[in-house]
C-alpha cells in the first residue's frame, strides 16, 4: 500500500539504524511517546538494531492503557444497570473492569456494541429512537476530532438519546509530567505523529524548552521511527534541543486547522485522572457547556452515585506506562498476567507496552 | 488506537448534512467523513483514523525524506 510498504523496507531499516549507532558518541536514552510505534519497535526489534547507542523507553501513548477502571466500570453500569447501549472501539472490551471486561458485560445480557467510527453510534441512535446509545469516548487528540463530528452531527439532528461517556486524554501533559519527574532518564520524545497531524508541534515547544530536550514528531512505521531516533540523535549529540518533525507526509506545525476548529467548538481542556498515573492537570478535554445535553455523566444518575474503585495491586501498569519499568521485568508478566487473563490493559491492548513483549517476544521476553 | 490508514479520494458526497467521501485502501472501498478536511478533491491522498479523515497526505514530502533517507543510509560516514 502506498505511504506505507516503502517505510518497512528492511535495508532501509539497517542502513539509518548502523548510520545512528555510529554516529552516537555515548548511549542516549529516547522515550517514544505511542503504542503504536511502541508495537512497531518491539514487532521489528528496533531497539536490537540501535543498541547500544540508544534506549528506548516505552511511554504512555495507550490510550486504552490510561482509561480508569472506574470509567469502565461506568460503561459497564450503563449497559446493564441503566439498559442503554454501549457503543465502543473493539480495544476497549477486553480491558478489564471490577466485574470483568465488556465483553462478560455482553455475555450477562447488557448491550455493548463495537463500532469503527463514533458516527456509527450516532447513527445506531438516529435508528433507534427509544433506547439510549452511550459512546465510551477514549483516544487522544487523535481520535477526539471524530467523536467532536459525532456530537456535532447529533446535535444538529436533534437526537436526544446519544449520549457520550468521556475519557479523552492529551498526550502534552502527560509528557510535562514524565520530563518533570525527578528521577525521569528520558533524554529525548518522540512525539506521536498522528496526535501531532491533528495538533501540530506548538504545544510541544515550552515542554521542549523548559526541559532541554529535543522532541520529533514521528510517524509509526519503522522507517519513520528509525528517522525520528536519527534526527533525535543528532540534536542530541550537537547539543540542541527543540522541536522537529519526522513525519512530514503528515504532520504540519500548525496541525489540521479545520479538525482543531471542530475539536475546540465540541471540548475544552480539563483535568483527567489516567490509569496508573492519576490526576494530569489539563490531562484530559470534557464536553463544553453547549454539549452538556451529550453528556452521559450528567444524564445518568446512577453514575454520580457510584463509590470510588481501587486498581489491582499486583498490576504495575503505572510504572510501565512512565516508561519506569520494562514489561518483562514486572514479576506478574507472563505469570500471573497474560493476554488470557491480563491483570492490567497494558497486556490486552494492541498498543499496550504489555502486549508488544508478550506478542513479539513471547519466550524470549520471559527468560 | 492511534494508527490511521492512508487512502486515496475516489467521489465526494453529502450524507445527512456530513461531507462524506469514498475512499480506496488498496482496492478496498470505504465511506469516511471529511468535515475536517478544509479542502479537498477527488484523486487526493488522505490519512483516515476513526471514520474521519485527520489530513491530507503531502507526496511531495513523503518522496524527498525517502529520497534523503536512502541518501544518508548509503553513504553515511565510514567508521
Amino acid at each position: 500500500m502506498r505511504f506505507v510498504e516503502e517505510y518497512r523496507d528492511p535495508a532501509l531499516m539497517r542502513g539509518i539504524a548502523d548510520a545512528i549507532v555510529r554516529r552516537a558518541t555515548r548511549r542516549w536514552t529516547i522515550m517514544e511517546v505511542c503504542g503504536g510505534q511502541t508495537h512497531a519497535i518491539v514487532e521489528h526489534g528496533i531497539d536490537q538494531l540501535l543498541d547500544p547507542a540508544v534506549e528506548l523507553l516505552h511511554g504512555p501513548g495507550c490510550p486504552v492503557c490510561v482509561t480508569p477502571l472506574e470509567t469502565l466500570d461506568r460503561a459497564a453500569a450503563l449497559a446493564e444497570e441503566a439498559g442503554a447501549i454501549v457503543c465502543t472501539f473493539g480495544d476497549m472490551l477486553r480491558v478489564p473492569g471490577t466485574r470483568g471486561d465488556l465483553f462478560s458485560v455482553r455475555a450477562r445480557g447488557g448491550a455493548v456494541r463495537v463500532v469503527y467510527a463514533p458516527l456509527d453510534a450516532a447513527r445506531l441512535a438516529e435508528r433507534t429512537p427509544d433506547r439510549a446509545v452511550v459512546f465510551l469516548a477514549v483516544g487522544f487528540e487523535t481520535t477526539a476530532p471524530a467523536v467532536a463530528t459525532a456530537a456535532r452531527w447529533a446535535r444538529a439532528r436533534g437526537l436526544g438519546n446519544f449520549f457520550l461517556l468521556v475519557s479523552h486524554v492529551r498526550v502534552p501533559p502527560a509528557l510535562e509530567a514524565i520530563a518533570s519527574a525527578e528521577d525521569t532518564r528520558v533524554e529525548a520524545f518522540l512525539a506521536a505523529g498522528h496526535v501531532c497531524t491533528v495538533m501540530g508541534t506548538a504545544e510541544y515547544e515550552p515542554i521542549a524548552r523548559r526541559h532541554r530536550l529535543p522532541i520529533v514528531a514521528t510517524g509509526f512505521e519503522p522507517v519513520d521511527i528509525l528517522e525520528g531516533v536519527a534526527l533525535a540523535v543528532e540534536q542530541l549529540e550537537a547539543g540542541e534541543t527543540g522541536v522537529s518533525i519526522q513525519y512530514r507526509r503528515a504532520v504540519r506545525p500548525a496541525g489540521n486547522p479545520a479538525a482543531r476548529a471542530i475539536l475546540d467548538e465540541v471540548f475544552e481542556i480539563a483535568d483527567r485522572p489516567w490509569r496508573g498515573i492519576g490526576v494530569v492537570p489539563g490531562g484530559g478535554f470534557a464536553l463544553r457547556s453547549a454539549y452538556h445535553a451529550l453528556d452521559a455523566e450528567r444524564a445518568f444518575p446512577l453514575l454520580a452515585a457510584r463509590a470510588p474503585v481501587t486498581e489491582p495491586a499486583a498490576c504495575r501498569a503505572g510504572d510501565v506506562l512512565r516508561g519506569a519499568l520494562r514489561p518483562p521485568e514486572c514479576p506478574a508478566f507472563g505469570r500471573a498476567c497474560t493476554p488470557e487473563h491480563p491483570l492490567g490493559a497494558p497486556m490486552v491492548s494492541t498498543e499496550g507496552a504489555c502486549a508488544a513483549y508478550y506478542r513479539w517476544r513471547g519466550a524470549e521476553a520471559c527468560a | 488506537m492511534c494508527l490511521a490508514v492512508p487512502g486515496q479520494v475516489e467521489s465526494l458526497h453529502d450524507d445527512a448534512g456530513l461531507r462524506m467521501a469514498r475512499i480506496d485502501f488498496g482496492g478496498v472501498y470505504k465511506t469516511v467523513c471529511v468535515e475536517t478536511l478544509a479542502d479537498v478533491a477527488p484523486g487526493a491522498w488522505v490519512l483516515v483514523h476513526a471514520g474521519v479523515a485527520l489530513q491530507l497526505l503531502d507526496a511531495e514530502a513523503a518522496a524527498e525524506s525517502l529520497r534523503l533517507l536512502a541518501e544518508a543510509a548509503r553513504l553515511g560516514p565510514t567508521p
